[in-house]
């Protein structure tokens, strides 16, 4: 199964609408949502949740008021996540355990989090699999290996399309590594150009190769051309240019992948899929 | 005061209401900074323009384990939670971007064969722009490849000056980035966005904000017909609805130019001005 990531560098760049129209366009469909901290893709498909896992990504450490001593040892966190009043901030607590070693009245023990729930859900044929991280959840970046892994547990694909995650850091580290393409969706901005150079030195770091997508290419040309000049100097390629469309944010009001409209935006995102399916092969 | 700005999710114009409401607030304020907590992906001083005048490197402890002294025991390996340490009965490996730097394999070992080493990991820029003197920028950048952001987001809260209006331009999500650095703000702006997405990860973030404690407010951003899907919601539950920022194609044309809005788009200036008097109101700036 070849692993297919679409990441942006930041969000908000139409990475979703990306991936909705490639996996409306697919005919077998493994998709895993692996944006696992704003998860949008399944809002885009009739889903039917087939199996749900607890996912548990960390520990906490609790203390027990009863034999703790007081002797403040449990303090010496790094993380400040033990209050002078010897109480542990669950939110800031890394679940390192090093309170429960140094402590000498056996008064911390650490205990299993619950960090986010991994789902499996049928779609029209195929599969899709996604997370939801609790609140400030720690290992965002482990549960989304679990969804990853949820979906390769799916047999008889061609494809596994994942939808990724923004950023550099470590979520996106666990959409990226093991893939054999991204597709990187950019705009043409000023900041849109430094994210996708810096999220471009990410995916050659883990040498995946890797295709552009300009969308909204049309909002400034003049930086439509800059990012043209940037990728053949880089040596990546262009996979097309996505005009702004308003049917866009009908077909997102809709629940619907943009290319189910005869739009200009849907047409071009056709073209472009046909085209990329054949560098698949 | 500290003023964070946040949205659930990347896109709706955290940066855009961030930096132009510091500008803004700049102007009737002596005390004003704005800082770029999106450490994976700062974008702020694309608008803002300020020159560099300080940069401090960022650095996060790492164990170096003193092969002469280790006797391949094996302790810190299994005590570490990260799995950043492993022990072969012949030699030993530090994954230094696995260790969370909690220190616990340094206290552990029983021969003291471990000693911290700083690695470099990203740094804190901050300056001051020509055209904008009052207003400090500050921001935090993570070097690629490393995976967690969260050092550098502490480091860039040291920054933070009590005695100023602080606004955080946070980063996108939800996670523990999103928690260190909207915890302690004195009150939180949502940026959202009228489409079903945008109230799908305005939900996450009310609940973040609920948990902490903190007052908020939300912003409607590129607000349309679809508003009441926001709307409706918000009245529900009881939240503020701070204004609205209509959705604009020179708004987007001059973000992707990398320019202000403030003071430049007429129609931009005045709801940003409404959402200001807004705020002035829930606080006292």
């Amino acid at each position: 199964m070849k692993q297919i990531v679409i990441i942006s560098g930041k969000g908000g760049t139409g990475k979703t609408t990306i991936s909705s129209s490639f996996s409306e366009l697919m005919n077998k469909r493994n998709i895993a949502d692996c944006d696992v901290e704003a998860p949008n893709l399944h809002l885009m498909f009739e889903n039917e949740i087939i199996n749900t896992k607890e996912y548990i990504g960390s520990q906490t450490a609790i203390i027990d008021t009863e034999k703790c001593i007081k002797c403040e040892k449990c303090l010496e966190c790094r993380f400040d996540a033990i209050t002078p009043e010897i109480k542990v901030n669950p939110l800031k607590c890394e679940g390192c355990g090093l309170c429960e070693y140094v402590c000498p009245a056996d008064a911390v023990k650490m205990v299993d989090n619950i960090t986010g729930h991994v789902y499996s859900c049928k779609i029209k044929d195929g599969y899709l699999s996604y997370a939801k991280l609790n609140i400030g959840a720690e290992g965002a970046g482990k549960v989304v290996t679990e969804v990853r892994k949820n979906s390769l547990e799916n047999q008889g694909f061609e494809n596994l399309l994942i939808d990724g995650s923004p950023g550099i850091g470590c979520v996106v580290i666990a959409s990226l590594t093991g893939c054999d393409y991204a597709v990187v969706v950019t705009e043409p901005t000023t900041s849109g150009l430094d994210d996708l150079s810096r999220v471009l030195e990410l995916t050659q770091f883990f040498d995946i190769q890797s295709y552009i997508i300009i969308n909204k290419y049309d909002i400034n040309e003049e930086k439509t051309s800059e990012i043209i000049d940037y990728c053949k100097k880089s040596g990546f390629e262009i996979l097309g240019k996505v005009p702004f469309d308003n049917t866009v944010n009908k077909a997102i009001q809709n629940e619907c992948p943009i290319v189910n409209y005869d739009c200009p935006a849907g047409n071009e995102i056709k073209r472009i899929w046909d085209d990329f399916y054949d560098k698949l092969k | 005061m500290n003023i964070s700005i946040l949205s659930g999710k990347g896109g709706t114009g955290k940066t855009t209401i961030s930096t132009n409401l510091s500008i803004f607030l700049s102007e009737n304020h002596k005390n004003v900074s704005y800082f770029d907590f999106d450490v994976e992906e700062p974008n702020g001083f694309i608008f803002l323009k300020p020159g560099i005048e300080t940069e401090k490197k960022v650095f996060k402890k790492v164990p170096k384990i003193d092969k002469e002294l280790c006797t391949n025991c094996g302790e810190c390996s299994k005590l570490c939670k990260f799995n950043a340490i492993s022990i072969t009965p012949n030699n030993s490996t530090v994954f230094e971007k696995l260790c969370h730097d909690c220190g616990l394999c340094y206290i552990a070992c029983p021969v003291q064969a471990i000693s911290e080493i700083l690695r470099e990991i990203g740094k804190i820029e901050s300056g001051k722009s020509k055209d904008i003197p009052n207003l400090n920028a500050f921001r935090g950048v993570l070097n690629i490849g490393e995976p967690s952001g969260v050092p550098v987001i502490s480091a860039l809260k040291k920054f933070l000056d009590v005695n100023s209006i602080n606004i955080l331009d946070a980063p996108p999500g939800s996670s523990c980035s999103v928690i260190n650095t909207v915890e302690d703000s004195d009150y939180s702006i949502l940026v959202t966005e009228p489409t079903k997405f945008g109230l799908h990860d305005l939900k996450i973030a009310v609940e973040v904000l609920r948990y902490l404690n903190i007052p908020f407010g939300v912003l409607i951003n590129k607000s349309d017909e679809f508003d009441f899907i926001i709307e409706n919601y918000c009245e529900n539950e009881k939240i503020d609805i701070l204004g609205k920022i209509p959705f604009s194609r020179n708004i987007a044309n001059k973000y992707s130019k990398g320019d202000i809005l403030i003071n430049s788009d007429v129609e931009f200036t005045k709801h940003l001005r409404d959402i200001a008097s807004e705020l002035e109101k829930r606080l006292i700036l």
